[in-house]
C-alpha cells in the first residue's frame, strides 16, 4: 500500500476537481493526470505506454495535426518506394486505448498552476507533463530562408501536413533532364543525423531511373556525418558520379539563399544555381519549449538524464528531439525508448511504483541506400552523473566492404528497417 | 467494474491502484527491444520472434552474439551493451510470454 504524501494528495484533489469540471473526461479510479504535448515518436509512445502500464492514470495528448506523418521513411517517398498514406498514422488507436486526444496546439505552460494553455484558449490541468514537441526551424539563420522561401526550396524536415515532402517529390519529378538538385545540410545538433544522407541516397535512387544525367550537390556545414563511410561507399557503388558532397571546410556551408534566382550562396560567396533546392535549415527545440523558458540559450532543453525532468521546471519531462541528451541521437527510436523511462519516472510517485533505477536507452537508426540496400548504427546508452554516455565496447555501424561480399547483409538490414518501421509505429499508435 | 476497482474507488484510488492493477508489467529494459521485435517480442517481417523463447537458449545465443561467434547483422553490436543481469531479465521476460 502506498503512503499518501502531501504532494500526491494535492494531485488527487486536483484530479477530482478536473473530472468534476469536465464530465467527458470522467474515468473511474483516476489517480492523476498525465498530459503530453506532441503526438510524435516521443509523445505517442509515451501515451500508449502510460495507458498500458498505468491504467489508473488519465492521459491527455495535445497534438495540432489530425494525423502523424513520420519523418522516418519520408525519404522513401522521394525514392519512389513509399506513398504518403503509408507513412501517415491515425490517433484512433490511442483513443481506443482511452487517451484523450486534443487536436490543438499547446500555446503556453503554467508550471505553478500546472496547466497547459491551448491555442483555442482552454486550459488543461496536469499533475505530470511530458513535453515532446520536436523541433522548430531557425527561420532566417540562413539569410533569405523563411516560411515563404520554404514553398520554393522545401525543407521537408517536419512531417506536418505532408505538404513539404510532397512538394519536394513533385519538384524532383519535374526536374529538367540533367538538372541539379541542391541540398543544404546543417551543423550539429539536428534532427535525424543520418537523415540528409539517406535523402541524398533516395533522391539518387529515383534519379538513376528517371533522370540519370541529373546531379546532386550536397552542401554541408560540417566536415563529417553519421555513417559517413557507409554512405560514401553506397554512393560510389550505386550512383557513380551523380552525387557530390561538399563539406564545410571546402566552403560547403550555405549562408544565404535566393529563391527567385534559385541560388545557394556559400560562406565565401560562391553562388550555386540549383533547379531543385532542399534546405534542411538549422534547428532548435519547438517553440513551446523555448517560449516557456524550458530551453536554455542553446535553444534546446537541458534535462535530468535519469528522469528527463527539465532542469528549469519540476513535473515537466522533456523527451525527443527537443532535449539535450548527446550522445543520444535525435532519432525516433531514442524518442520512443526514452519516453518510457520518462513516463515511469514521472508517474512513480503518483502510482506508488518504483522509479527506474538504472535505465538503458536504446537506439538503432537504419538507413536505406538503395533498393534492398540497408545499413544501421546501433547505440546502447546510460545515464551518468554528468549526463549520458554510450556503453563501452557496444554499438557501432554495419560492416563496410564491397557489395559483392555484403549484398546479403545489406538486403537483410533493408528488411529489418521495414520491420522496424512497422513495429515502432505499432508501439506508438496501435 | 471489478470488485477491486470498487474498493479502490471507495478508499481513494491512489491507495490501492498500483499494486492492484499491476499485471506482469513489461520490464523497462525490454522496452528497447520493442522497436524492432514488437511490444511482446512477437517479431515482425524478417525480425525474429523472441516471445516464448527458451530461457537458456536465449542466454546462450545472446552470449554468441556478444562474443561474435554467431553470424549476425546487428545483434552482435547490441549484445555487448547489456550486463549479464539485464540479459537475464530479458531472457526471463521473453520466456514468460506465450
Amino acid at each position: 500500500m502506498t503512503i499518501l504524501t502531501r504532494r500526491s494528495f494535492g494531485a488527487l484533489i486536483g484530479a477530482s476537481a478536473a473530472t468534476l469540471a469536465a464530465p467527458s473526461l470522467l474515468r473511474a479510479n483516476t489517480t492523476g493526470r498525465l498530459v503530453i504535448i506532441g503526438g510524435g515518436f516521443g509523445g505517442a509512445s509515451a501515451a500508449r505506454f502510460a495507458r498500458i502500464t498505468y491504467p489508473e492514470v488519465e492521459v491527455t495528448l495535445i497534438e495540432p495535426y489530425p494525423t502523424f506523418i513520420t519523418c522516418p521513411y519520408g525519404n522513401l517517398i522521394l525514392g519512389g518506394k513509399r506513398e504518403l498514406p503509408q507513412i501517415t498514422h491515425s490517433y484512433d488507436g490511442l483513443r481506443a486505448r482511452g487517451v484523450t486526444v486534443l487536436q490543438d496546439r499547446a500555446a503556453d505552460i503554467d508550471p505553478v498552476a500546472k496547466s497547459v494553455r491551448l491555442a483555442s484558449g482552454a486550459d488543461v490541468g496536469y499533475d505530470k507533463l511530458i513535453v515532446s514537441p520536436g523541433i522548430g526551424l531557425r527561420w532566417g539563420a540562413i539569410e533569405g530562408y523563411d516560411e515563404a522561401a520554404a514553398q520554393i526550396f522545401p525543407h521537408a524536415w517536419m512531417g506536418g501536413d505532408g505538404s513539404q515532402i510532397t512538394l519536394l517529390r513533385q519538384q524532383l519529378e519535374a526536374l529538367p533532364e540533367g538538372g541539379v538538385v541542391g541540398l543544404a545540410i546543417p551543423g550539429n545538433p539536428f534532427r535525424c543525423p543520418p537523415g540528409p544522407y539517406e535523402r541524398i541516397s533516395m533522391i539518387a535512387h529515383y534519379l538513376k531511373q528517371a533522370n540519370p544525367t541529373a546531379k546532386i550537390l550536397a552542401f554541408d556545414a560540417k566536415e563529417g556525418f553519421s555513417k559517413q563511410g557507409l554512405f560514401q561507399d553506397t554512393w560510389a557503388e550505386l550512383y557513380g558520379d551523380m552525387i557530390e558532397w561538399v563539406p564545410g571546410n571546402q566552403d560547403g556551408k550555405i549562408v544565404r539563399v535566393d529563391v527567385e534566382n534559385k541560388l545557394f550562396i556559400s560562406e565565401f560567396g560562391e553562388e550555386h544555381r540549383v533547379d531543385v533546392g532542399n534546405v534542411i535549415a538549422p534547428q532548435f527545440a519547438a517553440a513551446i519549449a523555448r517560449d516557456t523558458g524550458l530551453a536554455d540559450e542553446s535553444g534546446w532543453v537541458p534535462v535530468n538524464s535519469r528522469t528527463f525532468e527539465a532542469n528549469a521546471a519540476a513535473d515537466i519531462h522533456v523527451i525527443g528531439d527537443a532535449n539535450i541528451a548527446a550522445p543520444l541521437p535525435k532519432s525516433g527510436y531514442i524518442a520512443n525508448s526514452t519516453s518510457k523511462t520518462a513516463v515511469a519516472a514521472a508517474l512513480a510517485e503518483m502510482t506508488g511504483q518504483p522509479a527506474p533505477s538504472d535505465p538503458v536507452y536504446f537506439n538503432t537508426c537504419y538507413s536505406h541506400g538503395g533498393a534492398d540496400y540497408g545499413f544501421s548504427v546501433v547505440g546502447v546508452f546510460r545515464p551518468t552523473d554528468e549526463g549520458f554516455a554510450e556503453t563501452p565496447d557496444s554499438g557501432g555501424i554495419s560492416p563496410r566492404g564491397p557489395l559483392s561480399e555484403l549484398a546479403e547483409n545489406r538486403r537483410l538490414e533493408a528488411s529489418y528497417a521495414d520491420a522496424w518501421y512497422d513495429s515502432i509505429t505499432r508501439d506508438m499508435f496501435s | 467494474m471489478t470488485r477491486i476497482s470498487l474498493i479502490a474507488a471507495a478508499l481513494g484510488a491512489s491507495l490501492l491502484a498500483a499494486p492492484a492493477f499491476a499485471e506482469q508489467p513489461t520490464p523497462l529494459i525490454a522496452q528497447g527491444c520493442a522497436g524492432c521485435h514488437g511490444q511482446s517480442g512477437e517479431g515482425q517481417g524478417a525480425v525474429a520472434r523472441i516471445a516464448g523463447y527458451d530461457r537458456d537458449a536465449f542466454l546462450a545465443i545472446w552470449q554468441e552474439f556478444r562474443d561474435n561467434s554467431r553470424p549476425a547483422t546487428i545483434m552482435n553490436r547490441i549484445a555487448p551493451g547489456y550486463t549479464d543481469e539485464e540479459v537475464q531479465i530479458l531472457a526471463d521476460y521473453f520466456a514468460s510470454i506465450q
